[in-house]
């Protein structure tokens, strides 16, 4: 019998045009060695690679089931904390702790994904209702005494001199290696799904919920299957960046304004495309690291912010689908105007 | 005994600071309700019209009550105008995309606010602010009874204003049937552009008559953003009633949440409200069902 089935090797390779190739080669060889070339981007590239995971996981939601979450830094907050508290109260790394985080962070995830889709919250509302959880838990977080409380929760900083990848204790070059495998392995998990039957499903949920469910498609099981799958991903990111900061406050981790942060990458680089997340987050990380040494000089506090906000509107009035579809046509790297 | 006064007392606050809510919401969900934008920058708006207020007070020594109508009519051009010249533009894109627009528009606001003002907290000192009202043995503050008797004010005319007026009715019109509207002959664009310019006045307002309660901050903006969208949602989306029902219970719980637990408690309340409504009423206490 001839399997009909594409191979994985098919699904994750196939249909990337030569130059795609070479692109990809080049760029995953200067990535490896940045930190030789030039140790000071680290700091720099560890945000960006921040930026781009959870932004491929917010992806997930929002580019490709098209449920809008606003809250995700909820499940980042949920990662966090949920990974700290246990290395704190066991000593045990994150690699263990990072099950419960996932745990935790897909529960609170289905369980928001269950009431929204079940009651048919849709939009603006479901929007809402994201919020609502996040805002909900971050006063919550705020008031447990166990987690820190207010006053945040602190992991030991130990000597940077030896790298401790078990227990995730080390230099931000070893994160940079950390966070790169996890962009890595996001994109590629996103590029198998997507050219999945579920990532098919998923399309069809986005552009048209009601022929989807018309045509036999679980609309229910397929967008709580993103829900869940986003949650866990971005608890992830939640986990490493915690033990990169060693520090979490509520009033931060929590905050709208993180889950704004995360979603801007995608958005400016090109909802539900695989690159966009990744060039939207390297854009936004390095243009306002630009802005700071240019606003620095004048002492505003602020205008970094301004021009920062210029730069949303101009990108959303000019090239409302994204910098990277538009990029992807100029190179010629797809036929049609889908920028995969 | 006293206990109960006190929650009488608190009761009656969280009603008069409910009705300045009330304005606010109602901002918002004129705007939703006539062209189907969510204003993310409304907190923003709110934000800017307390500055405008600060500044007439303490530059030109203008007092609040006073500068009610310039600052509301500052925020109604303003509004007309980013409708007129970004906002129209996005009517018919998706969703996510009217909000990343908001959204970089309330960080151009918020951003500007503190580059010209500063991260400290500002605020009117006037010379009823410590005054109160005595009815029977209740004490009221004189500035949150002012402040709610002017949005009551605002809010009246505006009922008046949809119910009365051409241009009101129009605006229904052309919310109702976008395209039945464009056949009669309205010009729906001049309308949209009022109903934004209508909305960011009303939140002005509400903005004016707040910072006589509590002192601004740039950052409060995202805080209002979230406390309008709450109202509005649990009122309904688009419902000029709901907004005014959902600005009072929110204040109301607001204050009794306080009151009982803790002060820094008080949003659990509004959020748990929230949640509770998307899932058992999602078209909100007034809203038509979708």
């Amino acid at each position: 019998m001839r399997d009909i089935a594409p191979s994985i090797r098919q699904r994750l390779f196939g249909e990337i045009p030569r130059r795609g190739w070479i692109g990809l080669a080049v760029l995953g060889i200067g990535l490896l060695l940045t930190p030789w070339i030039e140790p000071d981007f680290v700091p720099l590239m560890v945000l960006i690679f921040y930026f781009a995971y959870v932004g491929q996981a917010w992806n997930i939601m929002m580019g490709f089931a098209g449920q809008l979450s606003l809250g995700h830094s909820l499940y980042v907050g949920l990662g966090a904390y949920a990974a700290a508290i246990f290395y704190i109260k066991t000593g045990i790394g994150p690699w263990a702790g990072l099950f419960l985080a996932i745990a935790l962070a897909t529960a609170v995830g289905g369980l928001i994904g269950y009431l929204g889709f079940r009651f048919a919250i849709t939009g603006v509302y479901f929007a809402l209702l994201t919020i609502a959880f996040a805002e909900f838990c971050r006063i919550l977080f705020d008031h447990l005494q166990f987690f820190g409380g207010s006053g945040g929760l602190y992991l030991k900083v130990e000597n940077r001199q030896e790298n401790d990848l078990f227990n995730l204790r080390g230099s931000p070059t070893m994160f940079y290696y950390v966070m790169l495998s996890l962009v890595a392995l996001a994109l590629a998990l996103c590029r198998w799904l997507l050219s999945g039957r579920l990532g098919h499903y998923w399309l069809a949920i986005r552009e048209d919920p009601e022929a989807a469910q018309a045509i036999g498609i679980n609309v229910f099981r397929y967008k709580m299957y993103a829900v869940l799958l986003s949650s866990g991903m971005t608890a992830l990111g939640g986990v490493f960046i915690a033990f990169y900061y060693n520090n979490l406050y509520p009033e931060q981790t929590f905050s709208m304004g993180r889950s704004i942060e995360l979603l801007l990458g995608p958005i400016i680089g090109g909802i539900g495309t695989l690159f966009g997340p990744i060039l939207g987050s390297a854009l936004l990380v390095l243009v306002g690291e630009g802005m700071t040494d240019v606003t620095e000089a004048w002492q505003l506090p602020g205008l970094k912010q301004i021009l920062y906000g210029m730069a949303v509107l101009l990108i959303v009035l000019f090239l409302p689908g994204g910098v990277w579809p538009w990029i992807a046509r100029h190179l010629g790297l797809v036929k049609t105007g889908d920028g995969k | 005994m006293d206990f109960a006064f006190d929650l009488l007392q608190t009761m009656i606050k969280g009603l008069l600071t409910g009705m300045v809510y009330s304005l606010m919401a109602l901002g918002l969900t004129v705007i939703f309700g006539v062209m189907r934008v969510v204003n993310f920058a409304h907190g923003e708006m709110m934000v800017v019209a307390m500055y405008l207020t600060v500044f007439a007070f303490g530059v030109l020594g203008i007092d609040p009550v006073v500068a009610l109508i310039p600052v509301a009519g500052i925020l109604f051009l303003f509004g007309y105008g980013l409708q007129r010249i970004v906002i129209n533009r996005f009517i018919n894109v998706p969703e996510h995309m009217q909000f990343i627009l908001m959204l970089a528009i309330a960080i151009i606001l918020v951003n500007a606010c503190l580059m010209l003002a500063g991260p400290d907290a500002q605020g009117v000192q006037l010379d009823y602010s410590l005054d109160s009202f005595e009815i029977g043995s209740l004490l009221l503050d004189k500035v949150r009874v002012y402040a709610a008797a002017g949005s009551l004010l605002i809010a009246f005319t505006l009922f008046l204003f949809f119910s009365r007026t051409r241009t009101g009715k129009a605006i229904r019109a052309a919310a109702d049937n976008y395209t039945g509207a464009l056949v009669v002959g309205l010009d729906v664009k001049r309308l949209y552009a009022i109903t934004f310019g209508i909305g960011a006045a009303c939140v002005g307002a509400a903005g004016v008559l707040t910072v006589m309660i509590v002192q601004v901050q740039p950052f409060l903006s995202v805080e209002y953003t979230l406390l309008a969208f709450t109202i509005v949602i649990i009122g309904g989306l688009g419902s000029l009633r709901g907004a005014i029902a959902g600005g009072l219970l929110i204040g109301l719980s607001e204050a009794v949440a306080g009151f009982l637990l803790d002060p820094s408690l008080k949003s659990v309340f509004s959020f748990g409200l929230l949640i509770l409504v998307l899932l058992v009423r999602p078209q909100g206490l007034f809203g038509r069902a979708p």
